[in-house]
């Protein structure tokens, strides 16, 4: 951290966020025992063996607590996942807005998968905006019985004649892969045909064990066809940076440019939100990759360091306190005086007024507890902004990460892939002999190697303190059994729970979709949430519940 | 703006489906497996499918929508979903205890071919189903028909599961009534109108009180609505089956008749004065019931306000989307307020949609474009063809609606970004009447943001 600006109130506040991160779980620790001995307990006898595993007490004396993550899911058990096509048309590939993306399959997929995200996008100037658009092969019988690569075909060509888009990606459903349409080959052959890129992915539903292999299949496609295209710009200057796993979601990553263009920082690509073709065409010429997701774009983010020689450092731009620390780790990765100093300048204007806004809602928020169960990230990061807020994260578990997400990526030596994820391709990739550039010498990159700044996640599991419940592949039962027990003032997780949690009598904020609020990200980000959290906490509703004659 | 990219101009795909006006059929069968008391759907197909169509439900009804799935791997998808389905038995029945599983099916299973009678049958004889548990399917392949066909396969599989026809008659003489694929708001004011005409019915499924369900702080996983087993197995002894809606509801009346004798009749859903005086005649006819003044002076209300309102909706050309047996209804409706109808289309598949809307509307409105099978981004390309004062269609026509600055009423399944439409019937006399003031209050706030100030008016 620089010595040039650091005033102590900021000090205060990061200090007690950090207090509140750490602190042990208020539920007794015996309470906490005999609530995962009654969940387990339930379960027939190898259910339960095998969930036993998915659930952790956090034990601060054991620094490597490891978890099952990313395994299967047992039938019936009533899970929040969803599937691979989900993690990649849904989460990874959809929201680049000026490109068609069509669903090979079955109306439904597209259909679901149609304006739900809220990954917002505004087209370019001159550029196409297909965001509000839901494109799809619409198989029927006769699809299934002969096969649909015809139809397929003509539904590229017809895309391209009545649009001309940059670009078309494809995406297989299940019974694409049982009935063997070769999409690659159709792609490849309208891609040749049409003088643009179509780009295959064979994401179907039931590919590996939930929405985690389609992020991986989708970074491969996206590696290897669309990072690097523009083949002509040599260089772009600046302090240039690739936002990756950020889908500006409620508008997440405009609130995160903001901020960063004010300090001169500028984003070239964007993986994915308000994402365009060119941008990740463009994206290897960007010095640093700052990465917001890790479980979704961690596989590109590595490819791209040992093809281009890009470097990577973890950000989490969730929380006052957490942005700062992120934009700090990007200052001293340049390690230029004069960005520093006005990343400083930034913060101190940024912070000083987000903290202005936050007190009133800290006050009525300070001490409550917080249950988390959100996708493959935001479990994590949203720790954060809730301990900025004086609240306490208690059990948090993501749907569908892997050991290192919970972990720290230290973990990944030792994660076996099961026979279940075998099938998701793992590319080779070797240095571009023409393009690898790495933008720090060999002694800088060991220096901040040491520093813990590069190519490194903690995981969740060293932020939660003692006695906090980590639970992975939430089930409803479990839901259910921890809401009765513990009575947490507030759960952060989806739609499909947001009711059922609700007429327990406890607030529920979605952590996907922001309840169609937001950004949430960054320092205006962070007081929307406060005031959102506050109104959910605190709302008259509540105290109506029973009826006075009751 | 808002869907740029869609030209004016109309060309014909052949392949490519853009904005569709339909889903898939699973949907449908969880929906109308939670009509049945007691049941937990249950998705035997790959998880994905199951969460999406939760999802969905979900965001449309502000509810939890509960069910769980088989979570094929790539492993069972290449070797069947037996071990899946029966795992997820034992979890279920462990954990959730159901007294009904409703299993539907989705495109991965039924590629796959798996057989679920057999996998049933076995769970039963192996003690995985426990004594007195009942377990019914549907097959609902997402690659055939629409989320209608799978309300519609799931209504049936009801029947064909359920419905007992009982050596010695019932004392009292009761009815079958299948209301469609509507919503809960709808089925419990059919239910109090049947009521209200003194005619028993078995209404089947019923999703009132399932899936609007009261906040008391505390959450029921088998809520208390939903039409009971038992009354489901005495549908075979009524004496007569009306169902509403016939692409959703013919599948299981025809069941009941081919099963257990019990002959039927096919209504439109009942939407606007006609219908619904259809329905009272065909309650009249089946049971002989004389209908009760507080039916004539509901009947009397909604006629009122039609002739106090007429010049808002006369020669208004509207663009109608949705689901067949909502809009076809809807289409008759308003051509009996004086509009004029000139695109009505759905994405379901339907020879009745076609036949029916085409007798509605030739001679009116000859004009008119009917088309099934068809998709939104064809509609909005009409709509800039030929301007409409008016669009009524699910959710999915806002973006036409600010596309082209229409006035618009959301209608039909699904409505993601109101709320109201689970709770305010469409159906009937006084269904109708909310219907209209909606339609018309629509028109009228559109009057009052357009009129310039000179003519703004006080008293319309």
């Amino acid at each position: 951290m620089t010595e040039n600006y650091t005033p102590t109130s900021e000090q205060a506040a990061a200090q007690a966020n950090q207090e509140v991160m750490r602190s042990p779980s208020p539920v007794s620790p015996e309470q906490t025992t005999t609530t995962v001995e009654e969940i387990i307990t339930a379960y027939p006898k190898k259910v339960a063996k095998k969930r036993a595993k998915h659930i952790v007490v956090r034990d601060e004396n054991e620094p490597n607590q490891e978890i099952q993550a990313n395994a299967r899911t047992t039938p019936g058990i009533i899970t929040q996942r969803g599937c691979a096509f989900a993690g990649c048309k849904g989460v990874v590939i959809a929201p680049f807005g000026d490109c068609i993306h069509i669903v090979h399959g079955p109306v439904g997929c597209s259909y679901y998968s149609w304006l739900t995200r809220r990954n917002q996008f505004k087209a370019r100037e001159e550029g196409q905006n297909f965001i509000h658009y839901c494109f799809t092969t619409d198989m029927n019988e006769h699809d299934i019985v002969f096969g649909g690569v015809g139809k397929l075909k003509t539904a590229i060509q017809e895309a391209y004649d009545t649009f001309h888009p940059k670009a078309i990606t494809v995406h297989a459903t299940c019974p694409v892969g049982l009935i063997g349409d070769d999409i690659q080959g159709a792609a490849k052959e309208m891609s040749d045909k049409l003088g643009i890129s179509v780009m295959s992915f064979n994401c179907e539903g039931y590919k590996g064990v939930s929405q985690s292999a389609g992020h991986h299949i989708a970074n491969n496609g996206i590696f290897q066809n669309w990072i690097g295209a523009d083949q002509e710009t040599e260089e772009i200057p600046g302090y240039t940076v690739n936002l990756m796993g950020e889908y500006n979601i409620g508008g997440d990553s405009w609130e995160i440019e903001r901020v960063l263009s004010k300090c001169g920082i500028e984003v070239i690509g964007k993986f994915s939100g308000d994402a365009t073709y060119d941008g990740a065409a463009q994206a290897h010429l960007a010095k640093l990759n700052l990465v917001m997701c890790h479980r979704s774009i961690n596989y590109a983010a590595e490819m791209m360091e040992t093809k281009y020689g890009t470097p990577w450092i973890k950000v989490n731009f969730i929380g006052v306190h957490a942005f700062a620390k992120s934009v700090r780790k990007i200052a001293q990765f340049f390690d230029d005086p004069e960005l520093t100093e006005r990343v400083e300048a930034v913060l101190a204007e940024e912070i000083a007024i987000a903290e202005a806004q936050l007190a009133d809602y800290r006050k009525r928020l300070t001490g409550k507890t917080v249950f988390l169960f959100v996708g493959g990230s935001r479990a994590h990061h949203y720790q954060e902004l809730f301990a900025d807020l004086g609240m306490k994260t208690v059990v948090a578990g993501y749907e569908f990460a892997h050991r290192d997400d919970y972990e720290g990526r230290q973990a990944l030596p030792n994660i076996k892939v099961d026979a279940d994820s075998r099938n998701i391709e793992e590319i080779e990739v070797s240095p571009d002999p023409e393009r690898y550039n790495p933008p720090l010498s060999a002694e800088r990159r060991e220096q901040l190697e040491q520093e813990g700044l590069l190519s490194s996640y903690g995981g969740m599991i060293p932020d939660m303190g003692e006695g906090t419940l980590l639970v992975d592949n939430v089930s409803h039962h479990e839901l259910d059994v921890l809401i009765d027990r513990f009575k947490p003032a507030l759960i952060g997780s989806g739609i499909k729970d947001k009711y059922v949690i609700e007429k327990f009598g406890v607030p529920s904020k979605q952590l996907h979709n922001y309840d169609y609020g937001g950004p949430f990200a960054g320092f205006r980000g962070a007081v929307n949430f406060a005031k959102d959290v506050d109104m959910r906490v605190n709302a008259p509703a509540w105290q109506f519940i029973k009826a006075p004659w009751e | 703006m808002m869907l740029e990219a869609t030209p004016k101009e109309l060309v014909e795909r052949k392949a490519l489906r853009v904005n569709p006006a339909k889903t898939c059929q699973p949907i449908g069968a969880m929906y109308a497996a939670l009509g049945i008391h007691g049941c937990l759907p249950h998705s035997h197909g790959s998880q994905g499918c199951c969460s999406y169509h939760r999802s969905h439900l979900t965001r449309h009804y502000r509810d939890p929508i509960m069910a769980a799935t088989s979570s094929f791997t790539e492993g069972s998808s290449v070797f069947g979903g037996g071990a899946n389905l029966r795992t997820a038995f034992k979890t279920m029945y462990q954990l959730y205890n159901p007294d009904v599983i409703a299993i539907s099916t989705t495109c991965l299973s039924e590629t796959i071919g798996d057989d679920l009678p057999t996998i049933i049958r076995e769970s039963r004889e192996s003690g995985i189903i426990p004594e007195g548990k009942v377990v019914i399917h549907a097959n609902t392949p997402s690659y055939v028909g629409t989320h209608i066909t799978g309300w519609s396969n799931m209504a049936k599989a009801i029947v064909t599961y359920l419905a007992d026809k009982a050596e010695t008659p019932p004392e009292n003489a009761y009815i079958n009534l299948i209301p469609g694929y509507v919503e809960p708001a709808d089925t419990r004011h059919i239910k109090e109108f049947v009521a209200q005409l003194g005619v028993n019915a078995v209404v089947f499924p019923d999703t009132s009180d399932v899936v609007d369900t009261p906040q008391t702080g505390t959450f029921e996983m088998y809520p208390k609505g939903g039409t009971k087993v038992e009354d489901l197995h005495r549908t075979g002894n009524a004496q007569y089956t009306i169902a509403l809606g016939p692409d959703a509801s013919k599948a299981a009346a025809k069941e009941l008749e081919n099963k257990c004798n019990v002959p039927y009749k096919l209504l439109d859903l009942p939407i606007g004065v006609a219908a619904t005086d259809r329905l009272v005649q065909a309650l009249i006819e089946t049971t002989g019931i004389t209908p009760p003044e507080s039916l004539k002076r509901d009947r009397g209300r909604l006629v009122d306000i039609m002739t106090d309102m007429q010049q808002y909706l006369y020669n208004k050309r509207v663009a109608i989307s949705g689901d067949p047996d909502q809009v076809v209804p809807m289409t008759e409706f308003l051509v009996s307020c004086g509009a004029k109808p000139v695109y009505v289309i759905t994405g379901t598949p339907s020879k009745y949609f076609k036949q029916r809307c085409a007798e509605i509307l030739n001679d009116i409105v000859p004009e008119a474009v009917i088309k099934d099978d068809t998709d939104l981004f064809y509609l909005h390309q009409l709509i800039k063809n030929g301007p409409v004062d008016l669009l009524v269609s699910n959710v999915y026509g806002k973006y036409i609606a600010r596309a082209e600055d229409l006035p618009f009423v959301r209608f039909g399944f699904p409505i993601l970004d109101r709320v109201g439409h689970s709770y305010f019937p469409t159906l009937g006399y006084q269904g109708s009447i909310h219907l209209l003031c909606n339609l018309l209050n629509t028109i009228l706030e559109r009057k009052d943001r357009d009129d310039p100030d000179e003519v703004f008016e006080l008293v319309l």
